[in-house]
């Protein structure tokens, strides 16, 4: 059983730098971590690596040469190998241009068909774009279905049960294998880096995948690939009139703010 | 046939249409009423025709009722079949659907088979008039910005929109419009491949942030959950619903369903108190369409400050127990 996990590296900090051009963002190599939901995500993957001795877990992340770090990240952390989708091709991608290359990826890693043994998990959204869109893509893809906010998962033979969070309580859902899931956050308490997991990070060679080697064209991907353009990016202004008071020892500003209370009938 | 008009898909929970689909409908009709086209809305579920005459009331020209036992629950790739066979046969140029659970599952899959363009989350949606391109607006990179998102060539145009990021229409019982009650063509390999095992309602899961008509809202201003209880004594004093910002429910002081912006909820109160709250972005995206905003803070230029009708800048720690304190003063007295 493969278990593709695909996760993203995102910004550690949310003070990113945006090109006024693209509208797309600009990644310096440093200060990028692993989205935190695909680490809870990789946590849910050894779980189940756990309970059977047929497991493979691999980690999938699509970016520039320094996103690897996500990957060895992932590998002390406890996942078997990473392969990473680098390509100037790739840069610019959308939501739908991402999710083609990961699926094709996962179809890669799974030995060319992704198989009725075979699962993908990632976080149910990235903490920089939080579109949430890449893995329900990506399951159309893959021609697979696909369960998304999971906060459990059962595997048994040929199928998946899990537990979807919806706004109102949850759903326990039974899904044929292969599926993709997504993680929330309550599903588990990810684990730390081990010292064996450290060794093997530092040994294992992370394979690069290119367009060609996915047997893509760049209409496929990338800027090319992607139906949305950012046309604007810009600061919101927002205006209110807003009476403002500065607090003092007099009681003022506070009796006032009970006075416009009660002028807009709100106590 | 060129893509022209704009569908909304509807939302049913429990077999009752749910109140985002009027918000929805509020949308969609600004949208064609600037590009002079007409509104549909879809509705997918079992038993559901009652509502179809309510939806062309609150703005719809056309409403479209797929009816089937196999749609009565959510189902990523069902719902998806049925959506994409009524979007290739009514051909809209633009596709909004509900920020939810169910509409950001739903859309990826359709944009996936139509290969077309979807902007999640979006806050504001509006048409550039000269290239008839919806423009569609969302909060950026962990909320600090805004973009502007268009999909210039593929069709159509589809964008997610945050519930009670817009006030539905009232109901105009004069209106007329179409009903169109349609089959879903079944698809043995979909249905087979996802099933509903039970459904397990929590109200827990619920708390009232999302309908109160008054939300007091700590920030990490607060610095301690010890700190943050202010926060619930003031919601306590003005019976109002308890909301945080997503720094607070990271630290853990409260729970996610408590949280208020783009990565949480969005709430439009009559009044929204926001306490040792800075203004990110990020947060504003989620309550800035309040009826009236209070705001404390200790720093003057904090950006809450901004959209803010009210605003007491200093120490939240002497401010908010003042507060507390008057008005149960207040209540006594009354009492009296």
């Amino acid at each position: 059983m493969h278990i593709v996990v695909l996760m993203k590296q995102v910004p550690g900090t949310s003070n990113v730098k945006m090109d006024e051009n693209t509208g797309t963002m600009i990644r310096t190599e440093h200060e990028n971590v692993m989205n935190p939901l695909d680490e809870n995500a990789l946590e849910a993957a050894l779980e189940i690596r756990r309970l059977r001795d047929d497991v493979s877990v691999v980690g999938v992340s699509m970016g520039p040469p320094p996103a690897k770090r996500v990957l060895e990240e992932a590998i002390a952390m406890g996942a078997d190998s990473g392969v990473l989708l680098s390509d100037r091709g790739f840069s610019g991608s959308d939501t739908l241009a991402t999710a083609i290359p990961l699926a094709r990826a996962a179809q890669v890693i799974c030995g060319g068909r992704i198989g009725p043994d075979d699962l993908v998990l990632c976080g149910e959204r990235a903490t920089d774009g939080e579109t949430g869109q890449v893995g329900p893509m990506v399951s159309s893809f893959l021609g697979v279905p696909v369960a998304t906010y999971v906060r459990s998962i059962h595997v048994g033979d040929g199928y998946v049960d899990v537990e979807r969070v919806v706004e109102d309580g949850f759903e326990r859902l039974r899904l044929s294998l292969p599926a993709v899931l997504t993680i929330v956050k309550d599903i588990n308490q990810p684990g730390f880096p081990t010292l064996d997991g450290k060794i093997a990070a530092r040994s294992v060679k992370i394979p690069v995948l290119t367009l060609k080697d996915l047997g893509l064209s760049p209409d496929h991907t990338g800027l090319h690939g992607s139906p949305t353009r950012v046309v604007r990016v810009f600061r919101p202004k927002f205006s209110r009139d807003t009476v403002l008071y500065t607090q003092d020892n007099s009681g003022t500003a506070t009796d006032n703010l009970l006075k416009f209370l009660d002028s807009r009938g709100l106590r | 046939m060129d893509y022209e008009g704009v569908l909304v898909i509807g939302e049913q929970r429990g077999g009752r249409v749910h109140s985002v689909t009027f918000e929805l409908l509020a949308r969609g009709r600004a949208l064609a009423d600037k590009l002079g086209v007409k509104l549909s809305c879809v509705i997918l579920g079992h038993g559901l025709q009652q509502y179809a005459q309510e939806i062309v009331q609150r703005g719809a020209d056309t409403a479209y009722v797929i009816d089937d036992p196999a749609l009565e629950w959510f189902l990523p790739r069902t719902y998806c079949n049925a959506v994409v066979e009524l979007i290739e046969e009514a051909k809209p140029e633009v596709v909004l659907a509900a920020a939810t659970t169910t509409g950001r599952t739903l859309m990826p899959l359709v944009a996936a088979r139509l290969m077309t363009g979807l902007t999640a989350d979006c806050t504001g949606l509006d048409i550039d008039e000269k290239e008839r391109l919806l423009l569609q607006t969302r909060p950026a990179i962990g909320g600090n910005v805004m973009a502007t998102i268009k999909t210039p060539v593929a069709r159509p145009q589809m964008a997610t929109v945050r519930p009670k990021s817009a006030r539905p229409l009232p109901a105009d019982p004069g209106r007329r419009g179409e009903v169109v009650v349609k089959a879903y063509k079944r698809e043995a390999a979909s249905s087979a491949s996802e099933k509903m095992l039970e459904f397990v309602a929590d109200a827990t899961q619920e708390v009232s942030v999302q309908d109160a008509e008054v939300i007091v809202a700590g920030g990490k201003g607060l610095k301690t959950r010890d700190g943050f209880k202010l926060v619930e004594d003031l919601a306590r004093e003005l019976g109002a619903a308890v909301g945080a910002t997503r720094d607070v429910v990271d630290l853990g002081w409260i729970g996610y369903s408590h949280q208020i912006g783009l990565s949480g909820k969005t709430v439009s109160p009559k009044l929204y108190v926001a306490i040792g709250i800075s203004g990110t972005i990020q947060h504003l995206a989620g309550m800035q369409t309040a009826e009236t905003i209070v705001a404390i803070n200790r720093d003057k230029d904090a950006q809450i400050f901004k959209v803010a009708d009210f605003g007491i800048v200093g120490d939240l720690f002497q401010v908010v127990p003042e507060i507390i304190e008057k008005l149960q003063r207040a209540k006594a007295h009354k009492a009296l």
